[in-house]
Order: structure tokens, then sequence, then C-alpha cells
């Protein structure tokens, strides 16, 4: 479980968060969703503490992780996975060198013990024998499964995902989802993913938090999404004319 | 200006630097793949440069003394001394800013943008640590190599700028090379090429490191890095020229 307690962040003038609270639940998919700028990015760096927030406090679990030392902190990111918006893979080291770099750096396992580690994940994301391309050789979706892969290595009990399936097509972007959603439900892991994709919110929002010009203005699941008459909610939910008609068609009956 | 905000800034890079390292062999794979890029990568510029060093300061002494009452084998003596106290750290040292410090501002710049930086943080990596130590330890190691070895090859190119011209036998010049040898000079030189080692890589990774934007920030970065080497370079020359031989 991650807490959030009144998180406030400011770049020089402008307050780009104001005062967020908000819990992310264990073994559900968490989501941060709103229009681009509404600040996720930002709030997801402060969650997993590559921002300091002006003000407030995060939690996970009984740990407030704002008042932790760097060395401390670095403790805590031993349970902690993200997979980045660009995927953030280093691209001078293979497939395989990727998702085994937090092995070598933190673990004294044997090197069969690690590639076998590796297959296993790799297997996980559906990905099997491409230990030895590198990451420039793949294509986007399969980076993003790579860097899925290299996020849960380690097992974490906490997971981070900024827009894990912008870019890709559908179909893809479905499979992304469904991906990290077995993954959190597996090991009872706490998830958090930035979108703005529809088709996420409505098949893994387990727990929705709706951010507008830095404020959080609803939050649910996806079936509230549906119920809520909620104005910002609908207007971000149904932006498209497409979407409004399906939703008229859909009260008509 | 903001100069004592960019100090500051430095000093605490480097201070969460020296830590313990996570995983040691870890470091010492970094730490042995930029002694090879450092090394491996820079010894033919290096020596090309050097010779020319040894060819002109040979010639224009040469030019200098003629006509004069000093002996000629004095040219060989001339050489060896310029290169070992001078010329050899911190003419190579000034091209290593060039070449190894901005490529090092460059990788680890691009390791910022391409948020390589904070995918390590995330697993618990001490970046500061990892990103920067290896490559100190290995340019303070490699350098000074670096700097014996144009310091020898400044002399060969000494040689062969007068000698095969029959301007001085060989002999005389070997004379001079071994005439009035001082060890404290190879000293001052150990001491010179360590400190610009040290400078120009900490000053790249620093410039790398906190690199924002895009790609003009990361070629401005790499450009600073260079410059601000060179200065300090020149700079911290001369006050180990005062410390050094009390004049
Ligand atoms: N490092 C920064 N310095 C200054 N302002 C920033 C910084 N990062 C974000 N901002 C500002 O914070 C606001 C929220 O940005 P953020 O990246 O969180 O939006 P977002 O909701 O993730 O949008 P998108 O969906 O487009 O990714 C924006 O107005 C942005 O300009
Ligand atoms: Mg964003």
């Amino acid at each position: 479980m991650i807490r959030a307690e009144n998180i406030r962040k400011s770049f020089g003038e402008t307050e780009v968060l104001k005062g967020i609270t908000h819990t992310f639940e264990s073994g559900k998919c968490n989501l941060i969703i709103g229009r681009s700028g509404a600040g996720k990015t930002v709030m997801l760096k402060i969650l997993v503490g590559l921002f300091q927030p002006t003000s407030g406090n995060v939690w996970y679990n009984d740990t407030n992780v704002s008042s932790l030392t760097k060395k401390e902190l670095r403790q805590i990111r031993m349970q902690v996975g993200m997979l980045f918006q660009g995927s953030a893979l280093f691209d001078s080291m293979t497939v395989e060198e990727n998702i085994r770099f937090p092995l070598d750096m933190f673990t004294s396992k044997t090197l069969k013990e690690k590639k076998n580690r590796v297959n296993e994940v790799l297997e996980r994301v559906q990905l099997e024998g491409v230990n030895k391309k590198y990451p420039s050789e793949t294509s986007g979706g399969m980076q993003k499964r790579i860097g899925i892969a290299r996020s849960i290595v380690m097992e974490p009990k906490y997971l981070f995902c900024d827009e894990p399936n912008s870019g890709l097509d559908p179909k893809t972007a479905l499979l992304i989802d469904e991906l990290i959603a077995d993954i959190t439900y597996e090991n009872n892991i706490t998830t958090v993913i930035n979108t703005h994709d529809m088709n996420s919110v409505m098949g893994i929002g387990d727990n929705i938090a709706l951010l507008h010009l830095g404020k959080l203005v609803w939050t649910g699941n996806k079936k509230e999404v549906m119920e809520s008459d909620d104005e910002l909610l609908q207007a971000f939910i149904f932006a498209s004319p497409f979407l409004q008609r399906l939703r008229d068609a859909a009260i008509a009956k | 200006m903001n100069i004592f905000y960019h100090l500051g800034r430095f000093l605490t890079l480097l201070g969460s630097g020296f830590t313990r390292p996570e995983n040691l062999r870890m470091y010492w794979k970094e730490t042995l793949r930029q002694m090879d890029d450092i090394g491996v990568g820079s010894v033919i510029i290096v020596a090309l440069i050097a010779i020319f060093m040894g060819a002109v300061a040979a010639l224009q002494f040469a030019y200098q003394l003629s006509g004069q009452l000093i002996p000629l084998y004095y040219i060989g003596y001339i050489v060896r001394d310029l290169a070992i106290i001078e010329s050899a750290p911190t003419i190579t040292c000034l091209v290593l800013a060039g070449k190894v410090g901005s490529n090092m501002a460059a990788e680890i710049g691009g390791m910022r943008q391409k948020e390589h930086i904070d995918a390590m943080e995330i697993m618990g990596v001490n970046t500061a640590s990892y990103l920067i130590i290896p490559k100190l330890i290995a340019a303070v190691i490699v350098i000074p190599l670096l700097v014996t070895i144009a310091a020898c090859v400044a002399m060969v190119g000494g040689y062969l700028a007068v000698v095969p011209t029959g301007y001085l036998a060989d002999v005389d010049y070997l004379r001079g090379l071994t005439a009035f040898f001082v060890p404290y000079n190879v000293f001052i030189m150990y001491v010179k090429s360590t400190t610009f080692a040290f400078l120009l890589t900490a000053v790249s990774c620093y410039q790398g490191y906190y690199v924002t934007g895009g790609s003009v920030e990361l070629g401005k970065a790499s450009t600073n890095a260079v410059v601000i080497s060179n200065i300090l370079i020149l700079f911290s020359d001369y006050l180990i020229a005062v410390l050094l031989t009390g004049y």
C-alpha cells in the first residue's frame, strides 16, 4: 500500500500539484488519469522519489519515504520496479544484460542462476529468445515488455508505470495492460499506472484517481466510472464525439 | 555569479559518489572498461602529438641556441625537461579533455536525457558513484601512464628532428637526454598529470550528470566540459608550478 498525504509540488512560481491525498492499494492496478499537463508524471515521480514534494508525505506501508536519507531510500528501492514511458533500456547492453543488471548489482547469485531468472521473466512477458538482441533491434512494444521484465526481475512489491501503452497499437496496448494486471494480481504488488488511455481505464481500473490541473477531482473504480455523473470525469472519459454518441445511445436504451 | 552554486553542487555530487560500492565486481568491470576506453582509445593521438611536441621543441631550441656559447647537446636536456615538467602533462591533458572529457559528458548526459540514470536510481543504484567513480579511478591511473608515454615519445620526436638531419650527432643528443637529470621533475609530472586527470574527469562527469533539455543542451554540456577542464588544467598547472618549484 502506498499513501500520499497532501502532496504539493511547485516548480518556481507555478504550483503543479495542489495538495493530493490518496491511497494506492496493494494487489490492485491503481490508475492515475488526467489530461496532458494535469501532473500525472510529476505525481508518479514524487511517489517513486525522483522528485521531492514541496510539502506532504509519501508512505510505503509504515515507512514515511519522504523523510528517509538517500541511503535508506536505496534500501526501499530494492522493492521498487518502474517502467518508463520511453522504456529507458540501456542501449549499449543486450536485452539479457539489461534485465540482469539489477541482479548483477545487488545479488550474489551465480551467473547460471541469474540467466535462469532472466529467462523466467522473459517467458513471463512472452519474449523468449531475445536475450542476445540489443534494445534498438526490437520494436516499441517489445521494448515495453523488456522494460516490464527488467522491472519485475527483483520481485518488487511496488511497481510504477508511466503511460505503459502510449505509442502502441490498440491490440498490443491491451496485451501490455493485461500483462501488468496479471503480474500485479499474481504477486500482490502495489501497482501505480499513469495513463490517458480509455481502454486501460475500463480494462484494469481497480482504483482510479482523476487529476485535473493539479487537483484530485474524482476517485473510484472502473464500474463507478460509468455510473458517475461527475462532469470533469465525463468530459475526460467521453472526450470524443464518437464515445459521446455511444454513451447517449446506451442511456437512451 | 552562480559559480558558488555550481561549486557546491559539484562537491555534493563528488561527496555522494564516494561511498561504499554496491557491488565491487560491477565497479571493477566498469573501471576496466573505462581504462580501455581512455587508454587504448587515446594512445595513438597522444603519441602523435607528443612526437611533434618534441620535434618542435628540439628545432626551436636548436634555432635559439645557434651562434651562442651554449653547447648543442643542451638540446636533448631541454627537450627532456620541457616534456617532463610541462608539455607532456599539460598538452596531453588539454587534448584528453577534448577527447575523453567531451565523450564522458556526452555519455552521462545522454543517459540522463534517456532516463537511464533515473532507471538506475530506482533500482537502488547510487549513480553518483557508479557512473563517476570508475571513470575517476580509470583516469587517474591511465592518464599518468599516457603522459609517461607522451614524455618518452617527445624525446624520440626531438631525436628525429635534429639527428637524422645531421644538425646534431646522436651521441650528443643522448648525452643531453641524460644530463642534469633531476628525479624530482618526474614527481612534478605525476602530480600534474594526476591532478589534471582528476579535474578533467570530475568536471566532465558533472557537466553530463546535470544535463537537462535536449540535444542542444547536451552539446553545450560537452563543450563546457572541455572549456572548463582546460581552464582548470591551466590554472592548476600554474598553481602546481608555484607550489612545487617554490618560485
Ligand atoms: N521538471 C519540471 N520543471 C518545471 N515544470 C515541470 C517539470 N515537470 C513538469 N512540469 C510541469 O508540470 C505540469 C504537469 O506535468 P506532467 O508531466 O506531470 O503532466 P502529465 O499529466 O504527465 O502530462 P502528459 O499526459 O502529457 O504526460 C506541466 O505544466 C509541466 O509543465
Ligand atoms: Mg506524463
